[in-house]
């Protein structure tokens, strides 16, 4: 069974590949407005070789949540990423999903 | 994610402890909040702090507004709270299949049934076996608002006792498999032993959404769709 399923345990893969000597960036759902696909809390992680584990939306932002942690990585600031389609920053990608969602993305020391 | 806040976590789950991690969206800096202690990069005002652990007892993570920030939404409260739990009575068929169907769930489930025959690892692999009479189970387990009781013996001797436990304990979903009739009597006999009607009406019984499930996968499928929409679909039928 895929562990990465079983709800809430994304920090601790994070762990795992920080541990593995591999830069890795967490992304958390913060805040949603209208019809967002998965809730306040979820969490993606990712790490420098392109390893995902875990989702902020139905797959309609990861890849654009993927390229800001890459960022984040090598430059360890945090970043606050709106998406949705009355932002002004809005992503193409985004639309797809619907709703507007904030999402944090995070260096792991 | 500081390395220090990042174990503590990480400690705090992996022992079930009820956490939730705050963080400052604008200067990053973050703080782990526990029932009974604080630990992290920034203090938090007592009428904050009460709410971060309303929060957690809730099971709700989100933005904090703090009042006396003009800018408004500042924190981040993220709740990390200990897995749900399914406890599942009868060792039988349904349960090979409800055990990894509630996993993938995300809840941690237990297996009780007296009966070594039935509660075996070759059968139950990975699965949390407990041997115990289920009325003494439940003793030591205890469900709490955050598990989920499921009977599926067929057995009055088995079953009773632990749904009396059950419905005198404040878990939030209560399931017996059986027919209308069989359910029908098992009313009759709960009743008999004093509860209440308000009490034996907590009993989802027929167990599961009516969803014409025949194979026991398919019955395991309508249980955990109905604990699940007696847990999120505040407003759909279950």
């Amino acid at each position: 069974m895929n562990d990465t399923l079983m709800a809430d345990n994304i920090v601790e893969q994070a762990a795992a590949w920080r541990a593995a000597g591999r830069r890795v960036a967490l992304a958390t759902v913060v805040a949603t407005w209208g019809s967002s696909p998965r809730p306040v809390g979820s969490q993606m992680a990712v790490d420098d070789r392109g390893s995902m584990a875990g989702s902020v939306s139905g797959g309609c932002i990861e890849g654009a949540v993927a390229h800001e942690a890459t960022k984040t990585m090598e430059d360890g600031e945090s970043r606050l990423l709106s998406f949705g389609i009355t932002n002004e920053m809005a992503w193409e990608v985004g639309l797809a999903c619907g709703g507007q969602v904030q999402v944090y993305v995070e260096a792991v020391e | 994610m500081k390395r220090d806040i990042l174990d503590r976590l990480l400690a705090a789950k992996a022992a079930a402890i009820p956490a939730a991690l705050v963080t400052d969206l604008n200067s990053g800096l973050q703080t782990l909040v526990y029932e009974d202690a604080v630990h992290g990069g920034f203090g938090l005002e007592p009428d904050l702090l009460d709410e971060v652990r309303r929060r957690i007892r809730q099971d709700r993570s989100g933005l904090l507004v703090d009042p006396q920030d003009e800018d408004g939404f500042r924190l981040f409260v993220h709740v990390h709270n200990p897995a749900m739990r399914l406890l599942i009575v009868g060792a039988v068929h349904i349960a090979q299949a409800l055990a990894p169907v509630a996993a993938l769930t995300g809840y941690d489930v237990t297996v009780i049934d007296p009966r070594g025959a039935f509660a075996t690892e070759a059968r139950f692999p990975g699965v949390k076996l407990n041997h115990l009479w289920p009325d003494e189970a439940l003793a030591e387990l205890k469900p709490d608002v955050r598990t989920a009781v499921v009977t599926l013996t067929h057995d009055p001797k088995l079953d009773d006792p632990a749904l009396i436990a059950a419905l005198r304990s404040p878990a939030f979903y209560v399931g017996a498999l059986g027919s209308k009739r069989t359910h029908a009597l098992r009313l009759d006999r709960l009743r008999d032993e004093g509860l209440s009607e308000a009490e034996v009406k907590r009993i989802r019984g027929p167990v599961g959404l009516s969803i014409g499930a025949v194979t026991p996968a398919e019955i395991a499928i309508s249980i955990m769709g109905q604990i699940t929409c007696v847990r999120r679909g505040e407003n759909h039928p279950c």
